[in-house]
């Protein structure tokens, strides 16, 4: 069976060589440029690690980006394009941003930021899995914000997607045209609820938005209203990164400005082997996924 | 029979007070949607009861507009039934709203013109404004002697049906755009959103207001009432079956090849867990026996039955708008990504929601009756040129 195959290969490798070397000796015939073109070729390899593209490991990585976040702080808000980009070679599943962000903001039952899909392939117990990170996509072009009759959602000068919980009315209209069902609405169910006493975690405020907010009565915000991603808006204006990337162990999360070029975020949605959710909708979102 | 009735709507009362006072008190939480399926059944109530005003409306034009002489001793039933079916719909929103007391907001702060739920309210204001000024001018007109008199008001009559048939169109046809226009839900978004909901709110309004004349016209052996309730048979009985025809244009377009993401929401509808809505509820009550009732048969009680069959079952199309639209994941593995009980895409209305349910139309009856014993509007009085 060995015998066929090395017997093809050597004759592939023979034709190669032989096809090579023409090429090589009539291309000056068609080319000027390619005489000096031996050291100036470089491939670029568009799946190579994060690590090894910017260099260092993720924890000088993180450092950077914060320096990143700090960097664009100093800019005017509306020349800061903040993004996200997640690396689903690396996710493991873990769910370790999920849990962060629930307790970095706060989060009732029912409520969730950062859900992680878990799609399996294959029929069981043949089975393989993959993991999709999924935070609000901060769209350049929202579906969710032209919906709103009151104009309680909007696009930030930065590109963050945000709500103004003393407005909203809790129609839920922009749930139903956000394209990644991110958006979230606040029932008011508590972590305590059925128990004889309240639990002390529900009496924790969230500080979105860079407010304290209680959940003491129905009705009183952000009960009774559409909550979403802020991508921890109230963290970054502090210099800080996303909660979801401080927790990730598999260092997979990266954020920064986009409109700065030296940006570790920047390096990475530049390359190829980059994409977006339902890029077919046109919405430009701001989370990427490295593929 | 009467005595009846009253105890009835005073158990539907007390019943439905419980309900307001839940949701008063507790917010949401005693609600059966979740984060998935966004909008229950009080959005169902509220699209069911605003087409019911808008059909209701369009069948007083006949009157105000056209002077179809025929109609002309309903017209102002038809603009009462228009004013009560629209304080039942908003009532319907407004507890469906997460926080009701910001509702002012829609006209303070309104997002246009990118929302066209912005759009639909202010529409809908405005058609309330005018529904309230030609219901004035209405009963102004009945009790007038005066020709000289009378020929003004009418022709202000005329004036407020003339804007108020594009407002009718244009509010409802919005109810049904706000729909239309999410693109990212592949069973709302089409053109003919728009149109079924017109339709519907011409079939459901007009059967709606064929059932209360059949059934409560005092004057019932004349020829005129006769004549009346015929001619209200035909328009509920065509306008029924253009809505079937639309609504086989929608599903056999949408099912027929298409992806399973666009298909997903009507084979829910058709096979899914609450497939009797549609055959039982809609085809069965709401289109076959009806049509077969209209015709075949001529007694005023027969076209009221069927009439009645329309307008209640009309709730399974509503329902069949909002709900299975919103049981499809919009990304795979969504179902299962976070599991809690707001995020499944199961909807049940709860016992709270069927208590404010049953309260909006024990108020939309209330008002009916209270109406109906001051304002005289199922007897007839004078013509609008006699």
């Amino acid at each position: 069976m060995d015998t066929p195959k090395k017997n093809s290969r050597r004759e592939f490798l023979t034709k190669f060589s032989v096809a090579a070397l023409a090429g090589a000796t009539l291309s000056p015939l068609f080319s000027k440029e390619q005489d000096t073109d031996s050291d100036a070729v470089e491939v670029r390899n568009f799946t190579e690690s994060i690590e090894s593209l910017l260099g260092g490991d993720y924890t000088n990585i993180k450092l950077k980006m914060q320096d990143d976040v700090r960097r664009a702080l100093k800019k005017p808000v509306d020349q800061r394009r903040w993004g996200m980009a997640i690396d689903l070679r690396k996710c493991v599943g873990c769910n370790a941003c999920t849990v962060a962000c629930i307790s970095e903001n706060a989060l009732p039952p029912g409520v969730v930021y950062r859900p992680v899909i878990k799609e399996e392939i294959g029929t069981y117990p043949n089975v393989s899995k993959r993991n999709l990170p999924k935070p609000c996509m901060h769209c350049e072009e929202p579906p969710c914000t032209e919906v709103c009759p009151v104009g309680a959602t909007y696009k930030r000068k930065d590109g963050i997607v945000v709500v103004d919980y003393e407005t909203c009315i809790g129609c839920r209209y922009c749930m139903t045209a956000c394209p990644y069902e991110h958006r979230m609405f606040d029932f008011g169910e508590k972590y305590g609820d059925g128990l004889p006493f309240p639990a002390k975690y529900d009496e924790r405020p969230s500080f979105e938005y860079e407010k304290e907010w209680k959940r003491d009565k129905p009705e009183e915000s952000p009960i009774g209203n559409v909550r979403k991603c802020t991508f921890c808006l109230h963290r970054l204006e502090e210099g800080l990164l996303p909660q979801c990337l401080t927790t990730c162990i598999a260092g997979a999360n990266y954020f920064g400005d986009l409109n700065d070029p030296d940006s570790v975020i920047a390096k990475i949605v530049s390359r190829l082997n980059v994409t977006v959710l339902k890029k077919e909708m046109g919405t430009k979102p701001k989370v990427y996924y490295i593929i | 029979m009467k005595k009846l009735f009253y105890v009835l709507w005073i158990i539907g009362l007390l019943l439905g007070g419980i309900g307001v006072f839940q949701r008063l008190t507790t917010g949401h939480l005693l609600a059966g949607y979740g984060s998935r399926v966004v909008w229950g059944l009080w959005v169902a109530m509220y699209i069911y009861f605003i087409g019911l005003s808008a059909g209701a409306f369009l069948l007083s034009s006949l009157v105000y507009v056209f002077r179809v002489k025929m109609f002309e001793k309903v017209g102002k039933l038809a603009l009462v039934t228009a004013l009560i079916t629209l304080v039942c719909a908003l009532l319907a929103i407004w507890f469906d709203l997460g926080h009701m007391w910001r509702a002012y907001e829609v006209i303070t702060r309104p997002n246009l013109p990118s929302s066209m739920m912005a759009w639909m309210i202010w529409l809908y204001t405005a058609y309330f404004i005018l529904l309230l000024a030609e219901t004035f001018y209405a009963f102004k007109l009945e009790n007038n002697n005066d020709s000289a008199q009378k020929e003004a008001l009418s022709k202000k009559l005329r004036l407020l049906g003339s804007i108020g048939i594009p407002l009718a169109i244009a509010f409802h046809g919005g109810v049904g755009a706000l729909f239309g226009v999410v693109s990212s839900n592949p069973m709302w978004h089409s053109a003919l959103t728009p149109i079924f909901f017109l339709v519907g709110a011409i079939a459901s309004g007009s059967a709606l207001f064929t059932m209360i004349v059949a059934f409560f016209w005092e004057e019932r052996n004349s020829a005129y009432f006769d004549e009346m309730i015929q001619l209200l048979a035909k328009i509920v009985l065509i306008s029924v079956l253009f809505d079937l025809l639309l609504e086989w244009a929608e599903l056999s377009i949408a099912l027929w090849m298409g992806s399973p993401e666009h298909t997903f929401g009507y084979r829910e509808m058709l096979f899914g867990e609450y497939w009797y809505v549609f055959w039982i509820l809609h085809i069965l009550l709401g289109v076959m026996v009806p049509v077969f009732l209209l015709a075949t048969r001529k007694k005023p009680f027969a076209i009221g039955l069927a009439s009645l069959l329309v307008v209640f079952t009309f709730i399974g199309v509503r329902l069949n708008i909002v709900i299975p639209g919103l049981v499809t994941e919009k990304i795979h593995g969504e179902a299962t990504a976070y599991i809690h009980p707001r995020l499944s895409y199961h909807y049940f209305p709860s016992s709270m929601e069927w208590l404010v349910a049953i309260f909006i139309v024990s108020v939309g009856i209330g008002l009916f009756v209270i109406g109906n014993r001051y304002l005289k509007l199922t007897q007839p009085k004078h013509s609008l040129n006699s």
